[in-house]
């Protein structure tokens, strides 16, 4: 008994360790939360335009005639974090030309015009979800958080928080790939 | 130039720890003296040499050379100066090599002050000191280099992190690392003794004023953190739970429990295996915490730039000096003689109880923060462990411990009479019941945990301060002779008191102001009023002032009570347009009784233009908080002072007999 009571505290140290190295995996975010979207056609719902920015509604269909990966990124004027992130997904889009729309949660139409003329419009196609039900649909736990969908219609990938850190980007944009490269 | 003399002095440095790590450690050995000895100037020229590096760092940050890459992530021309000096450890590089000359200046110091520690001894702990900075030099050498250069050089920098840019943060990375280093010293010594084979009552005095100052840097350190979250965040709370947070309270509870068993195994000969595991695992807990922190192992509020690559480094590091201590003591400490006897009831059976408790603690605290790992890496789920169940788990293990703490110091040695201290207690129960009554009476609708956690508070802080006043016999014989034994007793045992009472002090604080606090967030527009805690409060609007390198938003509070003005509340919100990105500074108006807090952010969107979010708080008794860490830290210093005087003595068996200090 004291013998093994000797041993015990290396014993945790062993299994501390190879939790750590297990953690230590590149491909493991704690930010990434699973959902239960993944692998799922993209919820239904149908979502109206924001009035006076010249972009349409966002909704199901959009998803399923697409002809490539689609960023989808839930944001609101009322989040700080969103703003850090606006830079980011506006450098995705001039640089990687990728397709992103976005889904303004719990917001103000005006609200949300008004931010976007502040900061600009990366977004192809903005739906309005004053309610949150889109959100609920969707199953997002708060914003910003942002989905890759890929030319199936499928939600292959999620990120829970603003993309700012370069291992999120790098993420993303790994997601994206695989997305593209599914193409028909 | 000048980076590439700190480079050089750092490769130099890490050679001299090669040698530092090998050559005494063998002379101890092969009985050599001259190898043994070597380790004091090995000791000195290591730390001279991640100083050199250390300075070469800090002239680039503070004449802002942007040809170096860490200085262009973390400095800009236009930060105040204070704030580039900070940069220097502001970064993952940097403030890695601050770790680093924190380590070899402990070593250093072990080498200067230790002058009466056998020489055998002293080398193999040099040798050990030495091995963790290899360690950790060649990390930063191979993986985080600090002084790698950009070309082409930026015209500016990218500034530091602005939730950052504050005093109390300047000054609490080196104070944390200086506790969390500090620890390395005693580990190294617990692994020389546990080459050695021999642990006594010696080595326990030798070690414990390096425990003694670890801890204090740590309370120090960890104390400042809160404080920074508490008026700089923006939350209006001092304490999170965060993971690292936890990792560094972590050494500091088993830190306290090292500083508490080393003393049974200086006195008294016993706790020897006990007190060697203790050593081991401080450290390890904050090589643990280093390794979490910078890993990006779990989600937490602070973060440092990530890199798997490096956590594996570091992974690495720590198999090796945990995984290899601990072997050696399940080796060696079998054959350690248990030392000496004592009744369930005696000093050591209250230090005992201390231990089990604070190790007991430590491993909730441990378990909470790396539960979401270990079920991820089992069953995919992910979780997070928040205050719920740290408070659940955590606080009833500490209120038996700070029921014991009131008594302990009345305990004898080996055998202690029971009923006579509860005799020379009883008016303090009697106050503490009392006490209790009144508390409860006040604050009927306080949780009932609240009041119980209050009157053991009231009862550990009358409990020390009877045990002083006994001691110097206060009311008991004349004053003067009180003085007169005022002055006698050691100073560890003042020490003792005032971090005791220190502790009780932050208890009334902790309880405060998370048991009673009020809290109101809303949105106000100029003219809103809010009354809080018996306070009226008037939005005026916000006025916009220009910083040094930020701009803010100065929302005006005016507070009133019972028609009377009290004080105007300025909270800011601060935009550093360079780092892109916004910092909050509450405003608070601090006074004994409690502290009212203000912080704002902006409109919640454009059109409810001059509406702002305002968080408000009431915090009753939070300034205890901080008053009571500074008294700990306070109490750990004059123990310090007294422990160095002894320590510097060199004939310690010829030393006068310690005064009877047991009053009665």
């Amino acid at each position: 008994m004291k013998r093994f009571l000797i041993f015990l505290p290396l014993c945790v140290a062993i299994a501390i360790g190879l939790a750590g190295w297990w953690g230590l995996n590149p491909d493991r975010d704690p930010g990434s939360v699973p959902s239960a979207l993944i692998g799922q056609p993209v919820p239904v719902f149908d979502l109206p335009a924001i009035e006076g920015i010249g972009v349409s509604g966002l909704s199901t269909q959009d998803f399923t005639d697409a002809s490539g990966p689609i960023l989808v990124n839930v944001f609101a004027s009322w989040c700080v974090p969103c703003r850090a992130e606006h830079a980011v997904l506006t450098r995705m889009v001039r640089e990687d030309g990728l397709v992103l729309v976005g889904i303004n949660y719990k917001d103000k139409p005006d609200a949300a015009a008004a931010w976007l003329t502040e900061l600009g419009n990366p977004y192809d196609r903005i739906g309005s979800d004053e309610t949150g039900r889109a959100g609920i649909e969707w199953g997002i736990s708060g914003v910003p958080e942002t989905f890759v969908i890929d030319t199936n219609g499928i939600v292959v990938f999620r990120y829970v928080g603003p993309i700012t850190s370069d291992a999120a980007l790098a993420n993303i944009r790994k997601a994206l790939a695989q997305a593209g490269a599914d193409k028909p | 130039m000048i980076p590439e003399i700190g480079q050089f002095a750092l490769t130099l440095a890490l050679m001299t720890a090669v040698v530092q790590g090998i050559l005494p450690i063998w002379g101890a050995a092969r009985n050599n003296a001259v190898w043994m000895r070597s380790a004091t100037s090995t000791a000195f020229l290591q730390c001279i040499l991640i100083a050199i590096a250390f300075g070469a760092l800090m002239r680039s940050f503070v004449v802002s050379d942007f040809t170096v890459l860490n200085v262009v992530e973390n400095s800009h021309s236009l930060k105040p100066m204070l704030f580039k000096v900070a940069g220097t450890w502001g970064s993952h590089e940097g403030s890695l090599l601050l770790w680093t000359l924190i380590l070899a200046a402990f070593g250093a110091a072990v080498a200067l002050l230790g002058q009466n520690i056998p020489t055998s001894l002293k080398a193999r702990t040099l040798s050990v000191q030495a091995w963790i900075s290899i360690g950790f030099l060649s990390f930063m050498l191979f993986t985080s280099n600090p002084f790698d250069r950009i070309f082409p050089a930026p015209l500016d920098g990218n500034d530091l992190n602005p939730l950052l840019q504050d005093v109390g943060l300047a000054m609490h990375p080196p104070l944390l690392y200086i506790g969390y280093v500090g620890f390395s010293i005693v580990f190294s010594f617990a692994v020389a003794a546990l080459i050695e084979g021999r642990v006594d009552p010696a080595w326990a005095r030798w070690v414990r004023p390096w425990t003694l100052a670890a801890w204090v840097a740590l309370t120090g350190g960890i104390a400042l953190g809160s404080w920074w979250a508490y008026y700089e965040l923006g939350w209006g709370g001092w304490w999170f739970w965060d993971p690292v947070e936890n990792v560094s309270f972590m050494p500091w509870l088993l830190g306290t429990a090292l500083l508490h068993s080393a003393v049974v195994t200086e006195k008294r000969g016993a706790f020897k295996s006990w007190t060697i595991l203790l050593a081991i695992l401080t450290f390890s807990l904050s090589l643990l915490g280093t390794f979490i922190v910078r890993s990006g192992l779990l989600t937490s509020v602070h973060a440092f730039a990530v890199d798997p690559e490096r956590g594996i480094y570091i992974l690495g590091l720590l198999v090796v000096s945990i995984g290899g201590s601990l072997t050696l003591y399940a080796i060696r400490a079998p054959k350690m003689d248990p030392g000496g006897l004592f009744a369930p009831v005696s000093r050591e059976g209250g230090l005992l109880i201390n231990n089990l408790l604070l190790a007991l603690a430590t491993a909730t605290v441990l378990f909470g923060t790396l539960y979401p790992l270990f079920l991820e890496a089992v069953t995919g789920d992910k979780i997070s462990v928040g205050p719920p169940f740290f408070n659940a788990s955590f606080i009833p293990i500490m209120l038996p411990l700070v029921i014991v703490m009131g008594v302990g110091p009345f305990l004898s040695w080996k055998r202690a009479d029971l009923p006579g201290v509860f005799d020379r207690l009883k008016w303090v129960m009697a106050i503490t019941l009392i006490a209790a009554l009144v508390v409860w009476y006040v604050q009927t609708k306080g949780p009932a945990l609240a009041v119980l956690s209050m009157a053991i508070a009231v009862w550990l802080l009358l409990a020390t301060l009877r045990e002083w006043s006994l001691r110097i016999k206060l009311g008991q014989v004349g004053f003067g002779e009180s003085l007169d034994r005022l002055r006698r007793v050691p100073r560890s045992s003042h020490g003792m008191t005032l971090a005791h009472a220190g502790l009780a002090v932050c208890m009334f604080g902790f309880i405060g102001s998370s048991a009673w606090k009020s809290e109101e967030v809303l949105f106000v527009e100029p003219g809103t009023q809010i009354e809080i805690a018996g306070f009226d409060v008037t939005f005026e609007g916000t006025e916009r002032v220009q910083g040094p390198n930020y701009v803010a938003a100065v929302g005006v509070l005016r507070v009133s009570r019972n028609g009377r003005e009290v004080t105007v509340l300025r909270p800011e919100r601060r935009t550093y347009p360079v780092a892109q990105s916004q910092t909050t500074e509450a405003a608070i108006r601090s006074t004994p009784a409690g502290d009212l807090y203000a912080s704002i952010t902006e409109p919640a969107n454009q059109d409810m233009d001059g509406k702002w979010t305002l968080r408000i708080l009431y915090e009753p008794l939070v300034g205890l908080v901080w008053l009571g860490s500074l008294m700990l830290v306070l109490g750990g210093l004059t123990s310090l002072t007294d422990r160095r005087l002894r320590v510097g003595t060199p004939k310690r068996k010829t030393a006068v007999a310690p005064l009877p200090i047991v009053g009665e």
